[in-house]
């Protein structure tokens, strides 16, 4: 029987592995990926990692001390090129092929980058070899850290930079911090916080472009014309899923790979992780989400998906993730939209401790918490069952 | 069969996310002191899988069952 392919070994595409172990199937699997060594863990990488406070060998994914029993033919610095689904057939970069029994699609994302990116002293985070580039950066005494983008991972650099001591102007276009995933009346929090930490915090302004002294960069240049004069640029500005080589392929591709509610996204092929758009039936939307434990459920659906033929089961699931900004840890399950209604249901913004939960009618649609991590697990618990407002209103009451 | 599996927490690497006692709360809490406790380190083997479920999604990997 022809092997299953599994095209990216980092969290959804491993998941999806263990998950065809632990259904029994035992056929070949071959997984690639284009980097040159399994992928490390990222959430450390703009935390732990960036700060120096954990080895490099320490962020190493959850599956991979488990690689071995795994039984898979693991093939590093091998891109795929070209994929037709009609024949399930991958093309990598060195010109070979392989013809799939199915496909597990699990490319992630990578980083949007700026004109004058290629300058020296300009840096997104997305490898283990992007966060060490910065960390010998930063630890070159830097007068300046220009942190471009207000999200997730720019405000984690922003952090991380001001605890090793470093001057940080945090710039971002949108009015507040994290505007993809916090509704934008909560927003506000985190450039507090920054604010607090001594962060020059610019929002609601958007950046024309950068500043060089010969190949190396010197400045950010902000619309409204002024200049930030930094030594050092970190550009965190959102991500763009891996799918440019599907072009043509009969996979459908829109924002990410679109699939149905069981993660197909054609015969005998599936997507998950950060790559993958699929409609949750538990929110009753399409959603493509770019955190780390949904890439692991979503991988592992995935994989079982592929085993089950024709009567796949629906991916349904309350995302969650986490961010630590200084020593605040923010915890937030579910997906709200940007103009959620903010209610406080425990402790108040100015304690920097507390839980918000966001509404839309009678419909909870996410519950940040800050500090509260008992509370933001019980409120997931709640989601999980359904998201109607009243038994999380209940949980604080 | 067998012995019972031992819980062990790696306190160094913990940050009290609470993930694990999402999963199986019969064996991991975390109080309003955001400490996590363990309420069972040997747990009956029924609750083997969501033990093991709970140290896989784990996020610093802090969690180890040992037979
Ligand atoms: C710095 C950083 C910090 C983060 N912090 C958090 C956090 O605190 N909390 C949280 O919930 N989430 C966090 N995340 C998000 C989380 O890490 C991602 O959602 C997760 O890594 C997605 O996993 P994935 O398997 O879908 O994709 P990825 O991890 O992006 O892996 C995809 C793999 O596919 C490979 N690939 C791509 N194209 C090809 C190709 N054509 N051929 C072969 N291989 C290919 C790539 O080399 C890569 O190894 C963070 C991410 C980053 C970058
Ligand atoms: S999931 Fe891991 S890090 Fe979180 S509380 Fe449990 S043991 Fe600690």
């Amino acid at each position: 029987m022809a092997p299953i392919l599994v095209v990216g070994a980092s969290l959804a595409g491993l998941s999806a592995l263990d998950a065809l172990r632990t259904a029994g199937h035992d056929g070949e699997v071959i997984v690639v990926d284009a980097a040159p060594e399994l992928p490390s863990d990222r959430p450390p990488l703009s935390k732990q990692v960036l700060a120096g406070t954990m080895e490099p060998e320490a962020a190493h994914q959850p599956l991979a001390n488990r690689l071995a029993e795994l039984d898979a033919e693991i093939r590093f610095s091998t891109s795929a090129t070209a994929l037709d689904a009609a024949t399930r057939t991958v093309t990598f970069a060195d010109g070979t092929a392989i013809t799939a029994e199915g496909i597990v699609l699990a490319m992630g994302a990578s980083p949007r980058r700026l004109p004058g990116g290629e300058l020296a002293g300009v840096h997104v985070v997305r490898t283990l070899a992007d966060s060490l580039a910065l960390r010998r950066d930063l630890t070159a005494s830097p007068n300046r850290v220009a942190v471009i983008g207000a999200g997730f991972i720019g405000a984690e650099v922003a952090a991380t930079c001001r605890g090793l001591g470093l001057e940080v102007t945090m710039i971002e276009a949108a009015p507040v911090p994290m505007v993809r995933v916090l509704p934008s009346a909560i927003g506000g929090f985190v450039a507090d916080v920054h604010r607090d930490h001594g962060v020059d915090v610019r929002l609601g302004v958007g950046v024309s472009g950068l500043l060089a002294d010969g190949d190396r960069v010197r400045g950010v240049e902000l619309a409204d014309g002024s200049v930030i004069d930094a030594d050092v640029v970190v550009v965190g500005i959102g991500v763009v899923p891996s799918v440019d080589w599907l072009e043509g392929s009969g996979v459908p591709v829109g924002n990410g790979i679109t699939c149905d509610e069981t993660c197909l996204a054609a015969p005998g092929i599936v997507a998950a992780g950060d790559v993958a758009e699929w409609f949750n039936p538990h929110f009753g939307e399409r959603m493509r989400v770019e955190q780390w434990e949904h890439a692991i459920e979503h991988g592992a659906a995935a994989g079982r998906r592929l085993l089950a033929g024709d009567d796949g089961e629906p991916f349904g699931s309350v995302p969650w993730f986490w961010s630590d900004q200084y020593d605040r840890k923010l915890q937030m399950a579910g997906r709200p939209a940007a103009d959620d209604e903010v209610v406080m249901l425990d402790g108040t913004v100015e304690e920097r401790r507390f839980v918000a939960g966001f509404r839309r009618g009678d419909r909870c649609t996410g519950v940040l918490g800050v500090n509260r991590p008992r509370h933001a697990i019980q409120a997931r618990m709640r989601l999980v069952e359904s998201l109607n407002w009243a038994p999380i209103r209940d949980l604080f009451t | 069969m067998g012995v019972d599996m031992k819980v062990v927490v790696n306190f160094d690497l913990c940050e009290s996310n609470a993930v694990c006692m999402g999963i199986a709360p019969e064996v991991f809490e975390v109080r309003d002191d955001d400490f996590l406790y363990i309420l069972q380190e040997e747990p009956a083997e029924e609750l083997r899988g969501k033990v093991e479920e709970a140290a896989r999604r784990c996020p610093k990997q802090a969690i180890t069952v040992e037979d």
